[in-house]
C-alpha cells in the first residue's frame, strides 16, 4: 500500500477540500467584505478541481483500504457536480450583494457541501458513503438558513435539518442491518458475495429498503419529498439553485452506485421499490405543480418530477438505463441552471418577485429572457427538438427494453400532463399583458450562464455525441464484461 | 438464567428507534422534543453497530459506532444554531408555529 498513490486517487476531493479550508482562513483574516474575492477564488478552485478529475489518471483504482473508489460513472457524475456548483455559485454573488447577504461563509459552506458530493460518488464503503452524506447535508442546512434575519430561509433551514436529519437516520438504519447481516461495509465484497450465491436474509432486505428511504429523502423522491417545496421557496433563490442541482445530481449518483455496485445481484429486491418511487415521483411532479404560483415552488415539484423520471432509468437495471441516468442528469443541469438564471433576474423595483404572475408579458418587457425561458421550459415540457425531448426518450426507450411497459406508458402520461404547467408559464409570458418591467441590466455573468445552457438547451440534437458518448463510458463502469 | 443474545438487542434498538420516529412524527409541542427523537435513532443504530459488532467479532462495527457519535455531536450543534436563529425570528419554536410556508 502507497499513501502517494492514495493521495493521487483522491486528489481533486483533497485539493478541494484543502483549498476551501485555505479560504475559510483568508475569509477570517481579511474580516466583512471578503466576499467577491473569496467567491472567485471559490469557483477558481472548482474549475482547478475539475481539471484534476480530467486529467487523473486514475480509472478503475481504489484508495485508503478500499473505501474511496474512481472509475468512469464516479467521474462523469463528478463533472456535472462540478460544473453545477461553479455556474451556480458565478450566478449567485451579484445577488447575495443586492441582498445584503454577502458574507465569505456562503462560497466556503457551498465548497465543504461540494466536497461531500464528490465523496459521496466516489464512496466504496458504507462508512464512507455516510460521512460524504452528511458532510454535504451538514453544510446544506447552514446554507438554507444563511439568512438568518428573515423568517422564511430559517424555517427553510429548520424543516432541511430536521427531515434531512431524519433520512440520515433512517439511511444509517440500513446501513447497520446490511453490515449485521453479511458482516462487511465494503461495496467490493458485498457485490462479491452476493456474485457467489450469498443467501438474502430478511434483515438485509429490511436493510436495504432504509436505505433505499434514506437515499430517496436526499433526491426529494415520493414519498419524501415533503421538504422540497419548502426549502426551496424559503431558502434564498441562488441557494435555491444551488440546492436543484448539485445535491440531487450527487445523490442520484450515489443512488445509482449502491444499487447497481454492491446491489447490482439484488435486482429483484429492489426494482420494485425504484419502480414505485419513480412511479410517484412523477405523478406527484406533474399533478402537484398545477396549483403552483410561486416559481421557485413550481421549480421544486419539477425537480421531483424530474428525479422520478432520472429513477425510470435506474428501474430498467441495464446499461442503456445508466447511460440514460447520465445523459438526463447532464440535460437536467443545464436546464435547472438556466431556468434559475432566468428566476434570479425576476427583479422590479430592487425587489425579487418570485410569483409565475409576475412574468406576464415578459416577451415585450424582456424578450430575450423571456426567449431563454421559453426554450427551457419547452424543453423541460420534453417537445422536440429540445435536450429535454432527449433526456426523456432514453429512459423511456431502456424502460421499454426491460420490459417496464406500464412504467413507461405512465412516465410518458405524466410527462404530458406536466407539460400544462410549463406552457402555462410560456403563454403567460407571451400573450398575456405586460405587467412591470423587470431590473435592468441583469449583469454580464448571468448574460453569458443564460447565453450558454440555451444554446446547449436548444443545440442538443445537433451534437449529442460529447454528452452521450461520456455518459456510455460512465454506464460501461457498472458493466465491466460489456453487453 | 435468560440468555441475552443477539435478538435482544437488535429488539431494544428496534424499539428505540421506533420511539425515535414516532417522536418526530407524533410530537406536536416543541422542536427540542424533535432534537432529542433523531438523537434516539441514531442512538438505536449505534446499538445495533456494537451489537453486530460483538457477535460478529469484527471491529468495523464500531469504528462506524465511533463516527456516528463524532457526526451526531456536530448534527446536534447545527440544530441547534438554526433553532436559535428561528426562534429570534419567530419567537417561539412550538412545532405548530412552523407555519410560513404551505401547500
Amino acid at each position: 500500500m502507497n499513501i502517494g498513490n492514495d493521495i493521487l486517487t483522491a486528489l481533486p476531493e483533497i485539493f478541494l477540500a484543502c483549498s476551501a479550508i485555505a479560504l475559510l482562513m483568508l475569509g477570517v483574516f481579511r474580516g466583512e467584505g471578503s466576499s467577491r474575492l473569496i467567491m472567485t477564488l471559490s469557483v477558481t478552485a472548482l474549475i482547478v478541481t475539475l481539471g484534476l478529475l480530467l486529467m487523473g489518471p486514475t480509472r478503475n483504482t481504489s484508495a485508503f483500504n478500499d473505501l474511496f473508489a474512481n472509475d468512469g460513472f464516479g467521474d462523469f457524475m463528478k463533472m456535472l457536480v462540478l460544473i453545477g456548483a461553479a455556474l451556480t455559485m458565478v450566478m449567485a454573488q451579484r445577488y447575495i450583494e443586492r441582498e445584503q447577504m454577502a458574507r465569505f461563509e456562503l462560497p466556503v459552506l457551498l465548497l465543504f457541501s461540494t466536497v461531500g458530493m464528490l465523496m459521496m460518488i466516489s464512496a466504496n464503503d458504507l462508512i464512507a458513503l455516510y460521512m460524504g452524506v452528511e458532510l454535504q447535508s451538514l453544510a446544506l442546512y447552514v446554507v438554507a438558513a444563511i439568512r438568518r434575519d428573515t423568517l422564511r430561509s430559517s424555517e427553510a433551514g429548520l424543516k432541511y435539518f430536521v427531515l434531512g436529519s431524519l433520512s440520515s437516520g433512517m439511511l444509517l438504519y440500513g446501513l447497520s442491518m446490511i453490515y449485521g447481516f453479511t458482516g462487511t461495509t465494503n461495496f467490493t465484497t458485498l457485490a462479491e458475495i452476493f456474485a457467489n450465491g450469498g443467501e438474502v436474509s430478511l434483515g438485509l432486505t429490511v436493510g436495504l429498503v432504509f436505505l433505499s428511504a434514506g437515499l430517496a429523502f436526499k433526491i426529494s423522491a415520493v414519498p419524501f419529498h415533503m421538504w422540497t417545496p419548502d426549502v426551496y421557496e424559503g431558502a434564498p433563490t441562488a441557494i435555491t439553485a444551488f440546492f436543484a442541482v448539485a445535491p440531487k445530481i450527487a445523490g442520484l449518483a450515489l443512488f445509482v452506485r449502491v444499487l447497481m455496485g454492491p446491489f447490482g445481484e439484488l435486482v429483484d429486491q429492489w426494482q420494485q421499490i425504484i419502480v414505485f418511487i419513480a412511479v410517484a415521483s412523477m405523478l406527484v411532479g406533474a399533478l402537484a405543480a398545477i396549483a403552483q404560483n410561486n416559481i421557485k415552488r413550481l421549480m421544486a415539484y419539477s425537480s421531483i418530477g424530474n428525479m422520478g423520471y432520472a429513477l425510470v432509468g435506474l428501474a430498467a437495471g441495464t446499461q442503456e438505463g445508466i447511460r440514460a441516468v447520465g445523459v438526463y442528469m447532464a440535460i437536467y443541469l443545464f436546464m435547472n441552471v438556466g431556468t434559475f438564471a432566468v428566476i434570479l433576474c425576476m427583479r422590479v423595483n430592487d425587489r425579487m418577485v418570485e410569483r409565475i404572475d409576475d412574468l406576464k408579458g415578459l416577451s415585450r418587457t424582456n424578450p430575450l429572457i423571456a426567449l431563454a425561458l421559453a426554450i427551457f421550459m419547452f424543453s423541460m415540457a420534453g417537445i422536440p427538438p429540445l435536450a429535454g425531448f432527449f433526456g426523456k426518450l432514453y429512459v423511456f426507450l431502456a424502460a421499454v427494453e426491460s420490459g417496464l411497459y406500464i412504467l413507461a406508458v405512465i412516465g410518458v402520461l405524466t410527462s404530458v400532463i406536466s407539460a400544462f404547467y410549463y406552457l402555462r408559464i410560456i403563454k403567460v409570458m407571451y400573450f398575456d399583458e405586460p405587467s412591470e418591467a423587470f431590473d435592468q441590466p441583469i449583469g454580464r455573468e448571468m448574460a453569458v450562464v443564460l447565453t450558454a445552457t440555451s444554446v446547449i438547451v436548444l443545440l442538443f440534437f445537433i451534437m449529442p455525441s460529447p454528452i452521450l458518448e461520456s455518459a456510455s463510458a460512465a454506464a460501461e463502469a457498472f458493466f465491466p464484461a460489456g453487453p | 438464567m435468560l440468555e441475552i443474545g443477539l435478538g435482544h438487542f437488535l429488539t431494544v434498538a428496534a424499539i428505540v428507534f421506533t420511539l425515535g420516529i414516532f417522536g418526530i412524527f407524533l410530537n406536536r409541542k416543541n422542536v427540542i422534543v424533535i432534537l432529542m427523537s433523531i438523537e434516539l435513532i441514531l442512538l438505536a443504530v449505534n446499538i445495533n453497530l456494537v451489537a453486530f459488532s460483538t457477535f460478529l467479532n469484527d471491529l468495523v462495527g464500531q469504528v462506524f459506532a465511533l463516527f456516528i457519535l463524532t457526526v451526531a455531536a456536530a448534527e446536534a450543534a447545527i440544530g441547534l444554531a438554526i433553532l436559535v436563529v428561528y426562534f429570534r425570528n419567530r419567537g417561539s419554536i412550538a412545532v405548530e408555529d412552523i407555519n410560513m410556508m404551505k401547500g
